[in-house]
């Protein structure tokens, strides 16, 4: 009787829309799936073996999805470089930066090429999901590419926002006070959000605390941001990346006209 | 009546894997994976309590605001705001505390003396000089702090202990001293 119930739940799980989109194929042992394996694995087809000719146009895709490609390894490339030099630090912060823009042998090309990349990236990602949207690339059998575009977009986002505090400006300090102030208001995990007093919260032990490792934006904040911004996030979009143009290829390219 | 061919049907054999329901096999297993969970849990567990940190490193919650003779009737003394971000307000009957944080987003708002005004420069908000939200988006009014006497006639503030107008707490003791 259970097992029957356990068998239903799986059928209803594994022919639902959203794990079908998700995965395509079985995990038995078979040769069709071996051979599957092999022919879905990213690192193996990192280059296509066509492309359609709709695909090259630049009036069809903007080359979106590729600027903003470009402007990722532009921005892990500079970024690197700062890392460098800098130091995230209450007293070193501040003024690397300004040694970047005085001293440092190229320092100012490189601080404005992270600076415009990162902004310029959030502009071609919007872009990018409009021209998706628009071409209608988001249908099926293409919706769970959307989906980690999505997940993308936001890890975007919040590497903009990390990377904010980071000079250790008035800008930036004041920017990252309003921003981690909204999760006091977060429900349940925030100490001024609803039911997170009931439960006991403080700005002490709220969400908020754990985003800055303190009640306010000082040392441990600007660390944390720091190490957010330059190895969990970066790591977890590479990943996401990888996933997203896999997928565009098994979803059979860029979605052209029917 | 059934013909007889003499072949032989093939009869799928199910393979005894001793995982049958309620054996001591599939018990094992069950237990296994109990405890390949329990260790999942506790590793993510101990891993967000990791990101709370036991000791901070941040700016005392009391301070001693000197001696009350040093403040003006009818001021707002800014005298402590960069360091401990907190306007002592000197009235004729006494003193209160307001701590420096908008109740919007938590910026630092400007006491104006002009205008009569805390005005926050991040989003506009506005409170008089009692503390109470008259423009922008602030919900509330700003929170007051502890004031009392240190045993030296000093002023002693204590950031740790808030009143809230809106649930009636600047009336309580500590929200205001009288000299």
């Amino acid at each position: 009787m259970l097992t029957e119930q356990k068998e239903k739940i799986k059928d209803i799980v594994t022919k639902s829309q959203v794990y079908k989109s998700i995965f395509r194929r079985g995990f038995g042992d078979t040769p069709r799936n071996r051979a599957l394996a092999i022919l879905g694995n990213v690192f193996l087809h990192l280059h296509p073996p066509y492309v359609m000719r709709h695909a090259l146009k630049f009036t069809h895709s903007w080359c979106m999805g590729g600027i903003t490609f470009l402007l990722f390894i532009v921005l892990c490339f500079t970024g690197v470089f700062l890392c460098f030099y800098y130091h995230p630090d209450k007293i070193n912060a501040y003024r690397d930066m300004k040694y970047f823009e005085y001293d440092v042998p190229f320092g100012v090309v490189l601080r404005n090429m992270h600076r415009w990349a990162a902004h310029l990236m959030v502009i071609t990602v919007w872009l990018h999901m409009t021209r998706v949207f628009m071409t209608g690339a988001y249908k099926p059998p293409r919706e769970f590419n959307w989906a980690v575009g999505v997940i993308l977009l936001v890890l975007t986002l919040l590497l903009s926002f990390t990377g904010y505090l980071l000079p250790d400006d008035q800008l930036g300090f004041w920017a990252v006070t309003v921003g981690t102030n909204m999760a006091r208001a977060t429900p349940l995990l925030g100490h001024e959000g609803p039911f997170g007093e009931q439960l006991g919260a403080t700005a002490y032990n709220d969400i908020r605390f754990a985003l800055l490792g303190g009640s306010v934006v000082g040392g441990n904040a600007l660390l944390r941001a720091y190490v957010w911004h330059c190895v969990a996030m970066p790591v977890t979009a590479i990943i996401f990346l990888a996933v997203h143009f896999w997928r565009t290829r098994k979803d059979g390219g860029t979605a052209g006209p029917l | 009546m059934e013909e007889k061919t003499g072949a032989v049907e093939a009869v799928p054999v199910k393979e005894d894997t001793g995982l049958a329901e309620g054996s001591r096999r599939s018990f094992l297993l069950k237990l296994g994976w109990a405890g390949f969970a329990l260790f999942q849990v506790t590793w993510i567990v101990s891993f967000m309590r990791f990101f709370f940190p036991r000791c901070l490193f941040e700016p005392p919650m009391t301070f001693k605001a000197g001696f009350p003779w040093e403040y003006t009737i009818g001021s707002v003394s800014t005298r402590w705001q960069k360091e401990y971000r907190v306007w002592v307000v000197r009235e004729s009957e006494g003193f209160y505390a307001l701590f420096g944080q908008c109740t919007h987003l938590g910026c630092t708002p400007v006491w104006w003396e002009g205008e009569n005004k805390f005005k926050c420069p991040c989003h506009g908000s506005g409170f008089t000089k009692e503390g109470i939200n008259y423009e922008g988006p602030a919900p509330r009014p700003l929170e007051r702090v502890k004031i009392a006497l240190a045993a030296d006639g000093q002023l002693l503030v204590d950031k740790s202990v808030r009143f809230r107008q809106e649930r009636g707490e600047w009336e309580k003791p500590g929200a205001f001293l009288k000299v």
